[in-house]
């Protein structure tokens, strides 16, 4: 177990080339011992490179990877006792699922009492205890996958666990499970977890804290709570969120922000911009509802679209460009044509070229 | 027109993978299948396309024999998970293949692929080859090449399940407005998400271990499942079921939790019973104390998962809330949105009220 630090680091994949592209730009990422992380952004934005680099998979092109403060930028995967864990299983077909289990074990001479024991340990936490004597290809997706996940666990040594989309073969009901079980050996053994995907639901509900990229940049690094209600700029509003943070134009002119559907007050929260200032006034879908027409602080749009998911609705408005989603409990009604909508003012986000100029509260 | 399946069986290495399924298509709808991996859903979409034969069952599209034609006679389109296009062809020259093939003059051909690739939004990217894509694109790509050959039938096997999360979320919307104008057609569409699949569907069909559980209207089959294996493949978060009994005008939730039998299940009679209750129709604020085995933030709801003197239970917050591990959180039961099910499982007596909650 380890504090990892990346200690300016950059990478590119094409190092001869004159002006290469940098999958990663520079930056500085510290990852507490024992902390929960989740790699969040887009494919092609740098995350798998970045764990690849804390695992030793890839040598970085600038700067240094820490481990408790010693550099071990040089040293291979083995020596760093790093358990990765990758996107479809990946177990030893001929063998059963208990020497699936201790093989790792079995590498590194442990004795065999120590092993048999840990075998047992982990089998257990993973409800694989009935089926160790099974042959592993012969189990299902999700079995398959936490055999793999279980050969990560067996070692006591291992200072990092990394996940690259590890439940991207698995129902989703199974994942609720295999997330309950992450967390689980978590508490128990204090790992250190990071955990790279695509779904900002699975980076929510597994990590304590979200680095979010984009285009081999971070960000955003912060809690859940931090990224949905405070993005600190579009992108992350609406890559955070479902459905996205709604943005809607609008201008500082007269005291009060004005957009294509009318105007509304400045909120307290936000220092006075430059009048005429282009700007983007962010809502979450959750805190906008249907108004009495006409209203003060009411906005005019159209509906175009009403979509049903069982536990709630989307209504869609369209203010000129800009496309306004409502996320209403299920059975409420939707005006025809015509609609009007508001939202309180201290939910609101204000940002200026992209990048947010109000702390709401 | 319809297509009617009569009767399938299919067994592959002896396990049945289709169970007496018989089903109506009809022109116009858009059908998705709900179910869990493996619940039969793609044998069912193959069995259509003619990639696969049946031990039984009849196959009949509008009156006439459709089993006995091959493949290439059914003209079914079909995009599967996987984006599968022509690597060597240029966008365009993927949508035109089918036509193509299909002797359509050059000029009816590009026009009709110009057509569609302005619907699924890439004519900006028509002389670009699949593989310079985003996995999106490609996809729409599949689909593309899928609606140019105006079929009878249109198969859509879990086409999102690869796709980034957001771009899932846009393509979903999308995909209503692109099936819209397609009333000639049948489309069968397969998930494992229930929010797609009522999100989507005309008519909701839930599949479990290759036979048809539910089938009818999505809202309707999700505020009133007919058994307590559908409320579990429909709900996301998963229901909660609850052991319990009707007796002396009170409910008892797992012999722990007594009170007055709510209006809507006034009219069962005194016995066991098996309570089920929507993730959403627990709040927090109420009464029965819970400990908190995990907190799941998902975009904008947090989902609890609890440990009580009812057990076992999980709960959907509206917004983004932090409950550590271990945290003691008072609950409470929406009680008008009680489902009552028999001890074997089948719906007794759904709620009337709405949700209150799913913020």
């Amino acid at each position: 177990m380890a504090k990892i630090e990346l200690s300016n680091i950059a990478h590119t994949y094409e190092p001869t080339v004159e002006n290469p592209v940098y999958a990663l730009k520079k930056l500085n990422m510290v990852w507490e011992d024992g902390g929960t992380y989740a790699l969040l952004g887009p494919s092609g934005c740098g995350k798998t490179t970045m764990l690849n680099i804390i695992s030793g998979l890839v040598r970085p092109s600038h700067g240094q990877v820490l481990f408790d403060g010693v550099n071990f930028t040089e040293y291979s995967t083995p020596a760093r006792n790093i358990a990765q864990v990758f996107q479809f299983p990946v177990i030893y077909t001929l063998m059963t699922v208990e020497e699936n289990l201790d093989f790792p074990l079995k590498c590194r001479r442990v004795p065999e009492k120590e092993r048999k024991k840990r075998v047992r340990e982990v089998a257990e936490l993973l409800n694989l205890s009935d089926k160790l004597k099974r042959s592993a290809r012969k189990l299902a997706a999700d079995e398959k996958q936490l055999i793999s996940l279980g050969r990560g666990l067996v070692r006591s040594d291992v200072s990092a666990l990394l996940l690259d989309e590890p439940l991207t073969v698995i129902d989703p009901q199974l994942k609720f499970e295999i997330r309950r079980k992450l967390k689980t050996i978590n508490e128990r053994y204090g790992l250190t977890m990071v955990y790279v995907t695509h779904d900002q639901n699975e980076a929510m509900s597994f990590a304590d804290t979200i680095v979010v990229m984009n285009n081999g940049e971070v960000v955003q690094a912060g809690t859940p709570q931090e990224l949905y209600e405070k993005p600190e700029t579009t992108y992350v509003g609406y890559f955070i969120g479902s459905p996205s943070m709604n943005f809607i134009k609008c201008n500082f002119d007269q005291g009060r922000l004005q957009t294509a559907g009318g105007s509304i007050p400045l909120p307290s929260s936000v220092c006075l911009p430059e009048e005429k200032t282009t700007l983007k006034l962010g809502i979450r879908p959750r805190f906008v509802s249907f108004a009495d027409p006409g209203s003060d602080g009411a906005l005019k749009g159209r509906i175009e679209m009403v979509q049903e998911f069982g536990n709630y609705r989307i209504a869609t408005v369209r203010i000129e460009e800009d496309i306004i989603r409502l996320k209403l409990p299920p059975g409420t009604e939707v005006p025809a044509d015509d609609a009007w909508i508001s939202f309180p003012e201290n939910k609101i986000c204000l940002y200026a070229n992209d990048v947010l100029v109000n702390g709401n509260r | 027109m319809s297509l009617l399946m009569k009767n399938f069986d299919i067994r592959i290495d002896n396990v049945p993978h289709l169970n007496n399924v018989s089903l109506e298509f009809k022109r116009g709808k858009l059908y998705t299948i709900l179910g869990r991996t493996l619940s039969g859903k793609t044998t069912l979409l193959r069995t259509i396309a003619g990639l696969q034969t049946p031990e039984k069952g009849e196959l009949i599209l509008h009156g006439k024999d459709f089993m006995g034609l091959p493949v290439w006679k059914r003209g079914v389109a079909m995009v599967y998970q996987q984006f599968i296009n022509y690597p060597h062809l240029s966008v365009l020259a993927n949508v035109t293949f089918p036509l193509k093939r299909a002797h359509v003059p050059n000029s009816e051909a590009k026009k009709r692929a110009r057509e569609v690739l302005a619907k699924v939004g890439l004519s900006q990217l028509e002389k670009r080859r699949p593989r310079t894509l985003s996995g999106g694109q490609q996809q729409r790509v599949a689909l593309a090449r899928a609606l140019v050959k105006r079929s009878d039938i249109l198969l859509l096997d879990e086409p999102l399940v690869n796709l980034d999360y957001k771009l899932r979320e846009q393509l979903r919307e999308e995909f209503l407005n692109i099936f819209q104008g397609q009333n000639d057609a049948i489309v069968i569409y397969t998930t494992t998400e229930p929010g797609e699949a009522i999100q989507l569907g005309h008519e909701l069909i839930v599949m479990d271990e290759g036979a048809v559980i539910q089938q009818g209207d999505p809202l309707a089959v999700f505020n009133a499942p007919s058994t307590i294996r559908c409320a579990e493949i429909i709900n996301d978060p998963p229901m909660n079921i609850l052991q319990g009994s009707i007796g002396g005008g009170e409910l008892n939730l797992r012999g722990k939790v007594t009170f007055p039998v709510p209006d809507h299940l006034k009219g069962l009679s005194d016995d066991a019973y098996i309570f089920g209750l929507q993730a959403a129709d627990l709040y927090t604020g109420g009464d029965i104390p819970g400990k908190v085995e995990l907190s799941e933030i998902s975009g904008s709801q947090t989902i609890l998962h609890m440990q009580g003197s009812i057990g076992s239970f999980i709960v959907y917050v509206p917004g983004v809330h932090h409950h550590p591990i271990g945290s003691t959180v008072e609950i409470g039961v929406d009680k008008k949105r009680i489902y009552a099910f028999s001890v074997d499982g089948e719906l007794m007596c759904p709620p009337t009220a709405t949700s209150g909650q799913g913020r």
